[in-house]
């Protein structure tokens, strides 16, 4: 049972889109009922058993666990495994896609086939986080795009066509070159098992590619080639400009699943694979990466404050928050990795709550115009309360689980780079600037609006979804050890493997040049 | 030894029989009324030498004094061409049925074509290799101009006559300068003259005229000119076939040439098919994004498929050889099942070739929608389908061989070429209401898009053993 529990995990809900598939006929009322409690209940168990594998996780461990190994074709392997690193990612998949899943029970437009892309897409996201081999990594986080196309695509809002296809293109132009430096690494170190990778040393000395100097040589041409993929995915400034497109024209589970869960396989495959596998590329471009994140954070959190729609301005701001996990990773110490998978984590919460928070007035006036808005207050009480906390959460007030992510990822670069963090630091007064006026203009002040006068406070349904949200970030908040508990080890050990590396190359290069 | 030899070519003989014989047979009886029952037994046929060859084959075995190559490269060959030319036959039986053009002499067309693919995958000398060119050429130029009333049709059947007697003639005259200065015409003749190292120029001259030749039969740009008009004129389902079987016979000539005639100069050739791939690949990627015509857009596509292809060649390696033979055989069922769709869209009876006429196509008709989706997105070589397994397998050849920046140039083109799969998926997914497509009449062409598609993802666990075959074909064309 053990050896194959990951792989139940993550192809439940592919069994559900199955029975969708195949034995749900009609598009009658019925069906779509049984469409969406199939859903649901799919994603229920998914999270229920992966409890189990929270539970049997050892944190002190720093390998791979729960490791699941069967030969596949070409020689390649399908192998799966959880480490410190990836298993809270997995556990923030199935802890979000209920939630999301219930969230779209006012969906009406053609439910069977929104259920079964949702649930196919959680166990493309689940598999992104399990892969232990290179090729299979790449079947699940390529795979990925189609479902998202599919869901931006058909259940959209106006724009969606453009948006759709500017989200596969840029993402998908930025893996393919991911693959070449995948196949580049199969054919140098013959494997495609990643955990036999990350101890393999490729090779970095100084190389000459058409006519320009490349210090790390293949290391640095790989690191680029990685990045590529991750900084578009992330995203990172200056290739984020796909996801304010996603983000408005996504129906709301959409933008939810896109910001709590695909943002973060960006962040992930740095930790995964351009840290542990290629780090004398990682440190030649470091500066490079540290200074794009603290432009990324200033930047975007500017243009935050001048957006008009709701969804683009969270959009900017988790561009804006994910500047702070790119910062801390190439950090490359504890407090910048933890904080930097704290923050992953903790983003997830908040902006999927943020995004559903937008959700919960867009479907009752079908507008995301903030200046549509205005003194919601008086008609949702119970709205402008969650709103005010996520909001909050949002700038990192302490307490919250927004403030430990960015007060660890700006300590940890402190010790690197102080005037990166002296930048990025301005971009929590700058977060603040934009989150507490969107706040402002929505929620406060006098409902005058006509159109407002009749608006609804949120359902018993909308508050239990937001509820466990509310509780992750609090909890989160007041007891970080929750998860630094967990990567702790894990990351202790990237770290001291990334060091050791490092040394070996600058003790390599020295005997070279003797 | 005669009798050995024809042991060896049997099923070609009994191929080229059964042709003749039926020809015959129908002229005297039937004549047209025969044609449904004759396609449907000549694709009996293919099936049942499919699987003898596949069966059966065993070793490495030469005839005619080296004229005739039977070895797991031809086998594995023959017996896609086999299946994909048995598939194409009967999943349009029925649309050529129903527009009065399904004559006796289709089938007959079809077989003597693949009796010519036969050869030249076996080919192991240029006389043999042009006589089963021209036997194949000649048969489906005249197949192109099938609907005889009809302007495109004749006009695509003349134009692919031209080109390919001009390309035919380039060829005859590489062969005739690679005989002049090889002294022979057997491939194991020129093999031997060009292993002392580097080749004298004329014969490097000749290769590159013979190279064109071929880059015509695969449609390899700049050699592509006729594709599209041709597999537009056509009517469908021979296009269906142009797209499917002669494309993997012309590839496995041209791996048979290039590595048992010039295998020792890997060198001087390799530049010549990478370039033919790198720009295969981008103008199959970038010109089809303009085409409203979805028979058009599937020429574009396969000649950037072919550019895949070549990638694999060009890598000069039995992992190149090996990557190709399993993209084709890919590639052709990928094509089986979009052309198995294109043959069964109409409106009130018609046929379309409209893309935009397929505008919300998913709620009318979502299984099949989910099936051309499977399908566009494996032509797309996006993972998890098959078509992704293709690219990585050529991909991993090149880079193999040190041609990365070939391999960098394939996966940018192919994002280019994402677009225009994309846009089809769009029509059939976001696109607006609008008029509807006829429900599917023909239950053949509803299997094979339905298999193909099923293939695309399935093949994924373990590609149905066609990589161990392909494997044992690539070593076959190794030197020993």
């Amino acid at each position: 049972m053990n050896d194959s529990l990951l792989s139940l995990v993550t192809f439940i809900p592919t069994f559900a889109a199955l029975i969708l598939v195949i034995f749900l006929r009609g598009e009658d009322e019925m069906a779509q009922r049984n469409a969406k409690r199939v859903a649901l209940t799919a994603t229920v168990i998914t999270f229920l058993v992966s409890i189990f594998v929270l539970a049997g996780f050892d944190p002190s461990d720093t390998g791979f666990q729960f490791v699941e190994e069967r030969d596949w074709l070409m020689g390649l392997k399908y192998k799966l495994g959880v480490d410190g690193i990836s298993i809270l990612f997995v556990m923030l998949t199935t802890f979000i896609m209920p939630l999301v899943i219930w969230a779209s029970w006012d969906v009406k437009v053609r439910v069977k086939e929104y259920m079964i892309a949702f649930l196919l897409l959680e166990t493309l996201m689940l598999g992104v986080f399990m892969a232990l081999d290179l090729v299979l990594f790449y079947l699940f986080f390529e795979a990925g795009l189609i479902p998202m196309f599919l869901i931006i695509g058909i259940w959209g809002g106006a724009n969606r066509i453009y948006a759709s296809f500017k989200f596969f293109l840029y993402t998908f132009l930025g893996s393919v070159l991911m693959l070449v430096a995948m196949i580049a690494m199969f054919v140098d170190a013959g494997t495609t098992d990643i955990p036999t990778l990350m101890t393999h040393q490729f090779a970095s000395g100084t190389m000459k590619v058409m006519g320009i100097t490349v210090i790390g040589g293949m290391q640095t041409l790989m690191f680029l080639a990685f990045f590529a993929s991750f900084a578009v995915k992330m995203p990172m400034w200056p290739v984020h400009t796909w996801l304010p497109d996603a983000h408005v024209q996504a129906p709301t589970a959409g933008s939810v699943v896109l910001a709590a869960i695909l943002l973060k396989m960006g962040g992930y495959g740095f930790l995964r694979f351009s840290l542990p596998m290629f780090p004398i590329g990682a440190e030649v471009l470091t500066p490079l990466v540290l200074w794009m994140s603290a432009i990324a954070i200033v930047y975007t959190s500017l243009v935050a404050l001048v957006q008009e729609d709701m969804k683009k301005l969270i959009a900017y701001s988790s561009v804006a928050h994910m500047g702070y996990v790119t910062m801390g990773i190439f950090a490359a110490n504890q407090q910048g990795i933890d904080g930097a998978i704290f923050q992953m984590i903790s983003h997830g919460f908040i902006s999927g709550a943020l995004f559903l928070c937008v959700g919960v007035i867009y479907d009752r006036m079908h507008t995301r115009e903030i200046d549509a808005y205005g003194g919601l207050v008086n008609r949702m009480p119970a709205y402008a309360l969650i709103f005010m906390f996520f909001t909050m959460a949002n700038v990192g007030l302490p307490g919250t689980s927004g403030f430990v992510g960015e007060f660890l990822t700006l300590m940890g670069v402190f010790q690197v780079n102080t005037w990166v963090a002296l930048i990025a630091t301005s971009g929590v007064i700058l977060s603040a600037a934009y989150a507490l006026w969107l706040y402002r203009r929505v929620v406060m002040g006098d409902l005058i609006k006509e159109s407002l006068k009749t608006i609804s406070d949120m359902t018993s349904r909308e508050k239990m979804i937001f509820a466990p949200l509310v509780a992750m970030t609090l909890i989160l908040g007041v007891y970080p050890s929750l998860v630094t508990d967990i990567i702790g080890p894990s990351v202790e050990n990237l770290i001291s493997n990334y060091d050791t590396a490092l040394a070996q190359g600058a003790s390599a290069s020295q005997t070279a040049s003797h | 030894m005669i009798q050995a030899d024809l042991n060896i070519i049997l099923p070609e003989i009994l191929l080229a029989l059964f042709a003749m014989l039926a020809l015959v047979a129908v002229v005297y009886t039937g004549k047209d009324k025969m044609a449904p029952m004759l396609t449907w037994l000549t694709a009996g046929v293919f099936a049942i030498l499919a699987v003898w060859i596949g069966v059966s084959g065993d070793g490495d075995n030469i005839a005619f004094n080296g004229m005739f190559h039977d070895d797991a490269f031809s086998r594995f060959a023959k017996v896609a061409m086999l299946l994909a030319g048995a598939a194409v036959l009967v999943m349009g039986a029925d649309y050529m049925k129903r527009r009065n053009m399904l004559r006796f002499e289709y089938p007959i067309l079809v077989a003597l074509a693949m009796v010519g693919m036969m050869v030249m995958v076996s080919a192991g000398d240029l006389m043999a290799l042009y006589m089963g060119l021209e036997l194949q050429s000649l048969s489906l130029y005249v197949v192109a101009t099938l609907r005889r009333d009809g302007v495109k049709s004749t006009e695509a059947g003349m134009k692919y006559f031209l080109l390919g007697a001009l390309s035919s003639g380039l060829l005859l005259y590489g062969s005739s300068l690679v005989y002049g200065f090889a002294g022979t015409t057997t491939f194991a003749g020129i093999i031997e003259a060009v292993s002392h190292g580097h080749a004298p120029l004329g014969l490097l001259f000749g290769l590159t005229f013979v190279i064109s030749g071929l880059a015509f039969k695969v449609s390899a740009v700049p050699f592509h000119m006729w594709t599209p008009d041709v597999y537009e004129g056509a009517p469908t389902p021979i296009t269906a076939f142009f797209a499917t079987a002669p494309k993997l016979a012309a590839m496995g000539l041209f791996a048979r040439v290039l590595f048992d005639a010039f295998g020792g100069v890997i060198g001087d050739w390799q530049q010549i098919i990478a370039l033919l791939s790198v720009l295969s690949m981008f103008l199959g990627a970038v010109a089809a994004i303009g085409q409203t015509n979805i028979k058009r857009l599937m020429a574009y596509s396969s000649i950037a498929h072919m550019g895949y292809a070549l990638m694999g060649l060009a890598a000069g390696t039995a992992l190149g050889v090996e990557a190709m033979l399993v993209y084709m055989a890919i590639y052709v069922t990928m094509n089986v099942g979009t052309f198995a769709f294109i043959l069964s869209m109409e409106k009130d009876g018609q046929p379309v070739t409209d893309i935009a006429s397929l505008n919300l196509y998913s709620k009318q008709a979502s299984g099949r929608a989910l099936a051309l989706l499977f399908l566009l997105f494996s032509l797309a070589g996006v993972p998890p389908f098959l078509g992704f397994f293709g690219k990585l397998n050529v991909l991993l050849a090149a880079m193999d061989a040190g041609l990365a920046w070939l391999a960098i140039a394939g996966v940018v083109a192919s994002v280019i070429g994402a677009f225009y799969y994309l846009r089809i998926v769009y029509f059939m997914y976001f696109g607006e209401e609008g008029d509807t497509l006829d429900a599917p009449r023909s239950m053949v062409q509803q299997v094979m898009l339905m298999a193909s598609a099923a293939i695309m993802l399935l093949g994924i666990v373990n590609f149905f053993g066609v990589d161990t075959a392909a494997q044992a074909a690539a070593a076959a064309l190794m030197p020993h």
